[in-house]
């Protein structure tokens, strides 16, 4: 008895832990960015730091002004969002409401196929095609601008849209369908006024996640963006994102000085933007839930 | 009295299953026709044919036709066969929308967009249904903050807000307590005479108790048809005996 009761406790107890793993390491990450990155900020002034419009971290004396760098990744995920979510939703309604079997099973493992190419691939073939193209079209001087980073990026968050989309849309109860063709509702009218509405909250949980995957992703974009630090003032020029900063810079700090503490402030700054999303996202959840 | 709608030779299949074999019958104007019968003989699958509800199955098929007044009904739009011919289901199932909203939604996809014609269609089809008094000081909530029976008037109202000729009821008391029953059989009733009425249920007391006519189907077959009165007092078929009677079901 004792033997079965001790294997009890011990169960609960690794599974415990297994459950509050992720929440401890989050808070561990984001105690460390603080200690890394606070101290800079004391030292240029939070305001300074946010709205400073020079990065300019190697000069002397250095200058550090993240504004270009939150505009950049601002402007390129919008752009993103621009092209991905109605893209993605119109998708994703496709294929949960009006594909046949056959087309419906080829498309989403299209899109899981999508999902699992690895970024700096998608952001070699965006440098080496799309850039061009899009130098072309617009006669720019450079075909690396924030419209490349964004095109480039709405392909990457493409299948978190869909599939998390699709799979609220196939949650929505066949009755509402019933009910709605019952009403002699088309199949357009069904879908759009109907299940899509009734999949709102899923909806925008996979548009968020979607976002959150946009602004946190390196690789591709520092690839196709241009990498420029300076204000844009169109979606046309290069523009320089808060993680490729971290990413091509890290590399040539000294560790403990102003410019490595700095790089942990934008690490700071992008913790803080995902987790408004993700915040909001959440909060939206449970006030649609509870209704 | 005349035909409404007449079935002749129809045959219902899911895949290479036979649901419904070579039913023929009609259906009087403004009666209320009753269906009974144990599960899986049939008679939802036949309800569903009569708006082609069913056609949302990928897998349905039938054969033989049926006739709506003199149109077949493969002929007719189905967008404007579901609005001529309304269906209540088993469960009430309102949209996720207010009150008002859900009685207008099919009108409105119609094409009816004026307010103060809307708000008229919403009063008089929640009196039609028996529901206004209970909810005309909350047209604007969530219909699903309503009870169970009243979600199922409600289902009625927003069936009548689109003006049919016919009213499918398929089981619509199985997930009611007896008082909401009650409720939806006196609704049936004011309803008799204005509206040709389609009932299937599995309370044969039901049946009973609202029908002008009734058939009793029995795996996929109809056993007998006639008077109400006829087919409980002295059914012409033994089976229909026993299944009235309580013996088998």
């Amino acid at each position: 008895m004792t033997v079965r009761k001790l294997r009890e406790w011990c169960i609960e107890r690794v599974i415990f832990m297994s459950g509050i793993t992720s929440i401890v390491i989050v808070i561990l990450i984001f105690i460390f960015l603080l200690k890394e990155g606070l101290a800079i900020l004391g030292h240029v002034g939070i305001f300074q730091f946010l709205f400073g419009a020079n990065w300019y971290p190697i000069s002397d004396p250095p200058q550090f002004g993240a504004f270009p760098l939150i505009l950049g990744s601002v402007l390129v995920t919008l752009g993103a969002a621009a092209i991905s979510v109605p893209l993605g939703v119109a998708s994703a309604l496709y294929i949960a409401e009006i594909a046949p079997k056959k087309t419906k099973e080829i498309l989403k493992a299209g899109i899981e196929l999508l999902a699992a190419i690895p970024s700096v691939v998608i952001g070699f073939i965006g440098m080496v095609t799309l850039g061009p193209v899009i130098k072309l079209i617009f006669g720019l001087p450079t075909g690396l601008t924030a419209l490349t980073g964004s095109i480039t990026l709405a392909f990457m968050a493409m299948p978190t849209i869909v599939s998390i989309a699709e799979d609220a849309i196939t949650a929505v109860p066949r009755q509402y369908r019933e009910a709605a063709a019952a009403m002699g509702a088309t199949t357009w009218q069904t879908t759009w006024r109907v299940i899509a509405y009734a999949a709102r909250p899923g909806m925008l949980a996979a548009v968020m996640l979607g976002i959150g995957r946009v602004i946190g992703e390196t690789m591709a974009v520092m690839m196709v963006t241009g990498n420029a630090a300076l204000i844009p003032h169109s979606i046309l020029q290069p523009v320089r994102t808060l993680t490729a900063t971290i990413a091509a810079e890290m590399g040539e700090t000294v560790q403990g000085g102003d410019h490595y503490a700095a790089l942990f402030a934008i690490g700071i700054v992008l913790f803080v933007i995902t987790f408004a999303i993700n915040g909001v996202a959440e909060l939206y959840l449970h006030r649609t839930t509870r209704r | 009295m005349s035909t409404h709608i007449a079935v002749r030779d129809l045959c219902l299949y899911y895949g290479r299953n036979c649901v419904l074999k070579d039913l023929s019958l009609e259906i009087q104007r403004n009666e209320i026709f009753t269906i009974i019968g144990p599960a899986n003989s049939g008679k939802s699958s036949f309800l569903q044919t009569l708006n082609r509800l069913n056609e949302l199955h990928a897998e349905f098929r039938k054969t033989g036709s049926v006739t709506l007044g003199a149109e077949d009904i493969d002929t007719i739009d189905v967008e404007q066969l579901r609005a001529r011919v309304g269906i209540v289901f088993a469960l009430p199932f309102p949209l996720p929308l207010s009150i008002f909203d859900n009685i207008t939604y099919g009108p409105r996809m119609h094409g009816i967009r004026q307010k103060t014609q809307m708000t008229d269609l919403v009063e008089r089809s929640l009196r039609e249904a028996y529901l206004w008094d209970e909810v005309k000081d909350r047209l604007h909530h969530p219909a699903m903050n309503l009870s169970g029976g009243q979600q199922q008037r409600l289902c009625i109202a927003r069936v009548l807000a689109g003006q049919p000729e016919v009213i499918l009821f398929d089981e619509p008391t199985s997930g009611l307590d007896p008082i909401s029953t009650a409720r939806v059989e006196e609704t049936m009733m004011v309803l008799r005479g204005r509206y040709t009425i389609v009932l299937v249920t599995n309370n044969v007391a039901q049946a009973a108790r609202v029908g002008t006519r009734t058939a009793f189907f029995l795996m996929g077959e109809m056993v007998e048809v006639g008077d109400t009165k006829d087919v409980f007092t002295r059914p012409s078929d033994s089976r229909t005996d026993e299944y009235v009677t309580g013996k088998f079901g």
